[in-house]
């Protein structure tokens, strides 16, 4: 550790920051401060990426920062924000486990990831071949944080917290893909914001609650449909 | 042992049962300024324990020996306990004596005393405090080990004193394994000293107190080493970040008291900031409910592990 550079030093507390924000993710109820932290992860990615650009001398990645600034720090904490204030949804239900439960399965995670990322890491030619790991770690924590919530808002950060994860991945293992790849990326992914949140419209109208579990049944509820059909194998299962 | 490391030894004891009254004076000072509040006097933790010593004890009906004994045992315990963990110098005979997971032990041992007491009357408050405790203690303790092994990484050994010093001559860096870690350890030692997120000092006769419900049935001297103890605890927790975390200024040689002399300035001027840091965390945060706390401590626990993980990752 004594003889390793600062910047380098810089690099990997930004890492391990990273995997504490997915751990904060993870046990964040209130989806306005979930799209703060996910702000917060994008900024951490854009400061990664600088040191790294600084560092290795590669002009493009001075090009990913400035993309990750403008789309993961600013437009799409924005746009989540704007939909939150107009579908009101400022809370996730309970989550399905228990947020200490949700925790330990977190760090099993954890462990996996890190297993998995030591024969990639050991492949890899970059100096920041050990954050791999971290990498694989954010991506499996984000499917972990979308497996165990309710509401599609929660859902959607998960996945754009998944594409940081991949984002940062890219990096430590080759200092980053190739611009029109991450160009790509950056625009699928502000499409699908775009496109969910129009999603989102149509799931409440639809259900009058932005809970998935809706979804999850075949038959129309007589609840919930436009056009009310009485069931009556449910209602004398419920009598 | 010569002559000399027992007096350093002593000196060393002294100067940690002195100090941790005036420790516990200074948080409950610094908390009164930032709630507004006029401060009472720095000195009255003294007062308290010196008031209770001269009042005649009583003890309930149904008391067995244990409730008598309890309050030597928990009081010797933190007494050891200072004893070994390396606050003012790391080459004591005590400190030496045993490593960071008899400590941990130690403190198990004072805090199962503690409930036992507690139960022993039969009351509900006692009953109640006792098992909080109990749940506390053990989601606290896998926590304060894995903060422990951290270290011991680092360093290679379980050993206090060895961990202080090793830390203490590595050249500066980035740790954020210690700095997950040194998290972590902040919120084991505000669940384990009946602070504010988990419970408040400051009440009595609460329903949610933890630490007041098992001491409710103690009077006079038997209450007086029960609030020694347990602001001996405070300081012993608050050395233990210190040898984990900001070893600097501790003596390293065997030169006698006179080298001890040389760390206290340094030594009071961590316990300051503390103090007042720990005020600041008292009064911003607001208390848990009970059952928020195994959330906190499982926090705690992940954030230890998490710097476990990335040390061995990241190597730093």
């Amino acid at each position: 550790m004594a003889g390793t550079p600062f910047d380098l030093q810089l690099l990997n507390l930004c890492a391990a920051l990273l995997l504490l924000l997915s751990f904060a993710m993870l046990a964040q109820r209130r989806v306005v401060t979930l799209v703060n932290l996910l702000a917060i992860q994008g900024a951490l990615l854009f400061v990664a990426t600088l040191l790294l650009a600084w560092r290795t001398g590669e002009h493009h990645l001075y090009l990913s920062a400035a993309l990750t600034l403008a789309l993961k720090v600013l437009l799409l904490p924005w746009l989540l924000h704007r939909l939150i204030r107009r579908l009101q949804v400022y809370w996730d239900t309970e989550p399905l486990l228990n947020i200490s439960g949700t925790m330990l399965i977190g760090l099993l995670v954890v462990v996996f990831a890190f297993g998995l990322a030591q024969p990639i890491a050991a492949l890899a030619s970059t100096a920041t071949r050990s954050a791999i790991g971290i990498a694989l770690a954010v991506i499996l924590l984000s499917f972990v944080t979308m497996i165990t919530r309710r509401k599609a808002m929660s859902q959607v950060v998960g996945f754009l917290s998944m594409e940081n994860g991949l984002f940062f991945g890219a990096m430590s293992a080759t200092y980053g893909m190739p611009m029109i790849v991450e160009f790509g990326v950056a625009l699928d992914v502000l499409v699908a914001v775009l496109v969910l949140g129009v999603f989102f419209f149509q799931i409440r109208e639809q259900f009058d609650s932005l809970d998935l579990h809706h979804l999850e049944s075949l038959k129309e509820s007589p609840t919930f449909g436009k056009s009310p059909s009485p069931a009556p194998a449910r209602s004398v299962q419920e009598n | 042992m010569k002559p000399l490391e027992i007096l350093t030894q002593a000196l060393e004891l002294i100067a940690a049962l002195a100090a941790a009254p005036l420790f516990l004076g200074w948080v409950n000072q610094c908390r009164a300024w930032l709630q507004n509040r006029r401060a009472p006097s720095i000195w009255l933790p003294y007062r308290g324990i010196r008031k209770l010593f001269h009042k005649d004890a009583v003890i309930a009906e149904n008391a067995s020996p244990l409730f008598r004994v309890a309050p030597y045992i928990v009081f010797g315990a933190m007494v050891v306990a200072a004893g070994i963990i390396p606050s003012m110098g790391t080459r004591l005979p005590f400190t030496i004596a045993a490593d960071a997971i008899a400590l941990v032990g130690l403190l198990a041992t004072a805090r199962v005393f503690l409930s036992l007491a507690a139960i022993d009357i039969g009351t509900a408050f006692g009953t109640l405090g006792a098992r909080r405790e109990m749940m506390v203690g053990f989601l606290a303790e896998p926590a304060l080990l894995m903060v422990i092994f951290v270290a011991s990484i680092i360093s290679a050994t379980t050993a206090l004193p060895a961990i202080a010093e090793n830390l203490a001559t590595q050249t500066l860096g980035l740790y954020p394994s210690l700095a997950f870690t040194a998290i972590a350890f902040t919120l084991i030692l505000l669940a384990e000293n009946a602070r504010i997120p988990i419970d408040n000092p400051a009440t009595h006769l609460e329903l949610t107190m933890i630490h007041e419900a098992m001491v409710l049935e103690y009077s006079a001297r038997h209450l007086a080493l029960m609030e020694w103890a347990a602001a001996l605890k405070l300081l012993n927790y608050a050395c233990i970040g210190f040898a984990l975390f900001l070893p600097w200024g501790i003596s390293t040689g065997t030169g006698g008291p006179l080298s001890l002399l040389a760390s206290i300035p340094l030594l009071a001027a961590k316990l300051t900031v503390t103090g007042a840091a720990l005020a600041l965390i008292e009064t911003i945060s607001a208390k848990l409910r009970v059952f928020r706390v195994p959330e906190f401590l499982a926090i705690a626990f992940l954030l230890a592990v998490l710097g476990l993980l990335v040390h061995l990752l990241l190597g730093a």
